[in-house]
C-alpha cells in the first residue's frame, strides 16, 4: 500500500511543525545493514525517507554521499536490491521515496521501475537530473499510479521555471537550498528563505497545498529549526551518511549515532 | 533526420532532440543548472547572428590558432593503402589539435557573456592545454579537472596546462577518468555558475553544448570540403575520423552530411577487442542511455551503471558518445566502426614512417580504419581527420614499441 509523502506533510502540519525527510543510500553498508538503518531513521522520529539508488555518475552528490553509493556498488548493490529496501521500510506505513539519478530507472524500463515501486510499497521518486519538459514518461508512469513526482527548485531557478516544477510535482517540491552538491554545511543557505517563499507564492497558482521541502547542508537541530521555521519540510542526508561512515564495521555504533542524531533534529523541526 | 543544419539551434529541435523528439540529446540535469544552459543558449545564439563576434572568432583562428589547417595529399600512404588519401592537418593547429577551435568560440562568448572563470574536463589533456590556452589568451582564470589516471598518463600536459596558468584538480573518484572529471567539473559548475562558464570539451553534453561546440568546430569540414574540390576537383569518395566524445568527427562531418555520395566513417576506440570487454566502442557495442545530461549511446550494465571504458588514447576513453553521432548512426547516415589499440599503434607508426608525420593515437585510429575501408574502395579518394598530433603521446609510444634506446632502434631499423 503507497502511502504520498503528502500525507506525512499534512499531518506534520496539523501538529504545527516542519516534515523531518531522512535519505540514505540503499545498499550501504551492505543490502541488510541499509535497511537496519533507514528502520532507525523511522523509528526515530523521521516521517518521510529517501532511499538513495547509488549510481556511477551522481553529479549532484557531494563526497560523503558518493563515498557511501561507491562503496554500496562496490559490494554490487543492484536496483532490485533497492526495491527489497523500499518494501522492508514502507512496510513500516511511512511514506517511502526513492531518489535516483535518471538513467538507472530508463535502462530497467520506466512503466516497468514505476510498477515494481508501487508494488514495493514506495510514495514515488526524486529525480534530481530530471526535470518535468524531459519527463513526459515518468510523468505519465507516475500519474497512472499515483506515485509521487519530487521534481527539484533551485535559487536559479525562474518563476516561469517554478511554476512549471510546482504544477508537475506530487508528494511535495524539493527546494535546493544552496547552489551546490550535497553535503553538511556550518551554516544553512540565506538562499533557503527567499526561494521557499518565492515557490510559495507561485505554487499557491500551479499546486495549491503543495508542500515545500528543503534540502542540501542541514547537519543538526539548530539548522533543522532555522529551515523549519520557513519550510514544511527538513530534508537531511549527508548528516546522516556520515554517521554511518563515522563508524565502518560497527553499524551497531552506526545505528545509535543515527538515532541520536535523528531525535536532535526531530526536536529541531518542532521547536 | 540526417542533415544538422536543416532544423535551427544547428541540427537539434528547440529541446536539444536529434533525430525526432525524445530520441538523442536533450538536456537530462539539475534544475540548479538549467538556468545557466539557457542564458549560454541565448549568448550563444545572439553570437552566432552577430557579424562582430564572428569575425572575431574568425580573426583568433586565422591570426592565432593557424586556421584553415592545410588538405594534405599523402601520396606514400596511399600508395600503402591502394587507395588516395587526403589528411585534414588539425594537427598543425596551435596547441597540437581540433580543440582549439572549440574553445577560442566558447572562451570568447564567455568574455562576452561577462563571465570571468573557465572551467573545463580534459582526458588526454589536449582540451585542457587548449582551454588553458585560450584562457590566458582572453585572460580569463581558468580551471580543469583531470582524472587521477590521465594525471599520471598524460604529465606533460599537466605541466603545460600549469605553465599556461591554469590549475590542474586531479579527480579521484569513480574511475578517475574522463568521465569523473566531468562529473567534478559539473559539480564545480552548480556551485560557481554566476561568475563561471563551463568549456564542455566535445560534442556531448546536455543541450547547447553538441550544437554548440558543432558550431565552433564545423570550420573543418567545410574547409577540408572547399579544399578537396580545389585540389581535386571533386569531393572525396568518403571521410573518416576518429569518436570519442565525437567534436572533430562532427566537425569534419558537418561539412558533407549534404553530399549523399559522400561515405561517413567514425572510428572508435576498440581497445584490446571489443569482445574482451575492454574497448570504448560506444555506438558499435554500447546501448541507449542517459549520460553527462543527454540521451545517447552508453557503455552501461543491466543496471544503467556506467562501464569503465578502456583505450590505448586518453582521448577516446569515455563511455558515452555526442548525440548527434547516435543520431547519425541510427539514420544509418554515418558508419560507426571499431579499431582496436593495435592498429591504431601500427598505424601511427605507419603513419610516422610513411609520411613524417606523427598523429596523436586518437587520430592514428582514424587512420587505422581508412586503411581498412581502402580495402575495401581501392583506388578511392579517403579524407581523414587528423585531428591531433603525437607529442603528447610520447611516453606511450615509447612504451609500446620499446623507443628510447639509440641501439635497439637502429638494430629494428635495418
Amino acid at each position: 500500500m503507497t502511502t504520498s509523502a503528502g500525507v506525512a506533510f499534512e499531518k506534520a502540519r496539523t501538529d504545527g511543525r516542519a516534515a523531518l525527510v531522512g535519505y540514505l543510500p540503499a545498499g550501504f553498508p551492505t543490502v541488510d545493514g541499509g535497511i537496519a538503518a533507514l528502520l532507525t531513521l523511522v523509528e526515530a522520529g523521521c516521517d518521510v525517507i529517501e532511499i538513495g539508488l547509488p549510481y556511477s555518475d551522481p553529479v549532484m552528490d557531494g563526497p560523503t554521499i558518493q563515498a557511501a553509493a561507491q562503496q554500496a556498488l562496490e559490494a554490487g548493490v543492484r536496483t532490485t536490491d533497492v526495491l527489497r529496501t523500499v518494501e522492508a521500510v514502507a512496510a513500516t506505513g511511512i511514506p517511502t521515496l526513492v531518489m535516483t539519478y535518471w538513467n538507472p530507472v530508463e535502462r530497467y524500463g520506466v512503466e516497468r521501475f514505476a510498477q515494481s515501486l508501487a508494488d514495493a510499497g514506495g510514495a514515488g521518486l526524486i529525480t534530481p537530473d530530471l526535470t518535468p519538459d524531459f519527463a513526459p514518461e515518468w510523468i505519465a508512469a507516475a500519474d497512472g499510479r499515483d506515485l509521487d513526482k519530487v521534481f527539484l527548485v533551485a535559487p536559479s531557478s525562474t518563476d516561469e521555471r517554478i511554476a512549471l516544477t510546482t504544477a508537475a510535482s506530487r508528494g511535495f517540491v524539493y527546494a535546493t537550498a544552496v547552489m551546490g552538491v550535497t553535503g553538511a554545511r556550518e551554516s544553512t543557505s540565506e538562499l533557503g528563505g527567499p526561494l521557499v517563499a518565492r515557490t510559495k507564492r507561485i505554487a499557491e497558482q500551479t499546486a495549491p497545498g503543495l508542500p515545500v521541502g528543503v534540502g542540501l547542508g542541514v547537519s543538526n537541530g539548530a539548522q533543522a529549526a532555522e529551515v523549519a521555521s520557513y519550510a514544511d519540510g527538513v530534508i537531511v542526508g549527508s548528516a546522516f551518511v556520515r554517521a554511518l561512515l563515522d563508524h565502518p564495521g560497527d553499524l551497531d555504533a552506526g545505528r545509535r549515532a543515527l538515532a541520536a542524531l535523528t531525535e536532535d533534529l526531530a526536536q529541531g523541526v518542532r521547536s | 533526420m540526417t542533415d544538422l543544419d536543416k532544423l535551427d539551434h544547428h541540427g537539434a529541435d528547440a529541446h536539444g532532440w536529434y533525430g525526432g523528439s525524445g530520441s538523442f540529446g536533450g538536456r537530462f540535469m539539475p534544475e540548479a543548472l538549467i538556468a545557466a544552459l539557457d542564458e549560454l543558449e541565448v549568448a550563444w545564439q545572439k553570437a552566432m547572428l552577430d557579424p562582430t563576434f564572428l569575425q572575431e572568432f574568425e580573426s583568433m583562428l586565422q591570426n592565432y590558432a593557424g586556421v584553415p589547417s592545410m588538405l594534405y595529399d599523402a601520396h606514400r600512404l596511399s600508395e600503402h593503402a591502394g587507395a588516395r588519401i587526403l589528411l585534414k592537418r588539425e594537427d598543425l593547429n596551435h596547441t597540437g589539435a581540433h580543440k582549439i577551435r572549440n574553445v577560442l568560440g566558447q572562451a570568447l562568448l564567455t568574455k562576452r557573456m561577462g563571465k570571468t572563470r573557465v572551467i573545463a574536463e580534459t582526458g588526454a589533456g589536449q582540451h585542457g592545454v587548449a582551454s588553458a590556452t585560450a584562457a590566458a589568451y582572453l585572460g580569463l582564470d581558468c580551471t580543469v579537472y583531470m582524472g587521477e589516471v590521465d594525471t599520471e598518463r598524460q604529465a606533460l600536459n599537466v605541466a603545460r596546462m600549469q605553465l599556461l596558468g591554469a590549475e590542474v584538480v586531479p579527480v579521484k573518484s569513480g574511475s578517475r577518468t574522463l568521465k569523473d572529471a566531468i562529473n567534478e567539473a559539473l559539480r564545480d559548475w552548480v556551485a560557481s555558475v554566476d561568475h563561471t562558464a563551463y568549456l564542455f570539451g566535445t560534442a556531448a553534453g546536455p543541450h547547447p553544448f553538441p550544437s554548440l561546440v558543432l558550431s565552433f568546430v564545423r570550420g573543418i569540414g567545410d574547409e577540408a570540403r572547399r579544399q578537396c574540390l580545389d585540389l581535386t576537383g571533386r569531393l572525396p569518395d568518403a571521410i573518416a575520423a576518429c569518436v570519442g566524445g565525437g567534436s572533430n568527427a562532427i566537425g569534419l562531418f558537418a561539412g558533407f552530411l549534404d553530399d549523399p555520395d559522400v561515405a561517413i566513417y567514425g572510428f572508435e576506440a576498440g581497445g584490446e577487442g571489443v569482445d574482451s570487454g575492454r574497448h570504448a566502442a560506444t555506438i558499435f557495442a554500447g546501448s541507449i542511455g542517459v549520460l553527462h545530461g543527454a540521451r545517447t549511446y552508453v557503455l552501461q550494465d543491466d543496471d544503467g551503471q556506467t562501464v569503465e571504458s578502456h583505450s590505448i588514447s586518453a582521448g577516446l576513453d569515455y563511455p558515452g558518445v555526442g548525440p548527434q553521432h547516435a543520431a547519425l548512426s541510427a539514420s544509418g547516415r554515418a558508419s560507426y566502426l571499431p579499431v582496436t589499440d593495435e592498429q591504431a599503434m601500427d598505424a601511427m607508426a605507419l603513419l610516422a614512417r610513411t609520411e613524417g608525420i606523427i598523429p596523436a593515437i586518437e587520430s592514428a585510429h582514424a587512420v587505422a580504419g581508412t586503411l581498412q575501408v581502402a580495402k575495401e574502395r581501392p583506388g578511392e579518394t579517403l579524407l581523414v581527420n587528423l585531428s591531433g598530433r603525437g607529442d603528447k603521446d610520447m611516453g606511450t609510444a615509447l612504451e609500446y614499441f620499446g623507443l628510447g634506446n639509440a641501439e635497439a632502434t637502429a638494430e629494428e631499423g635495418r
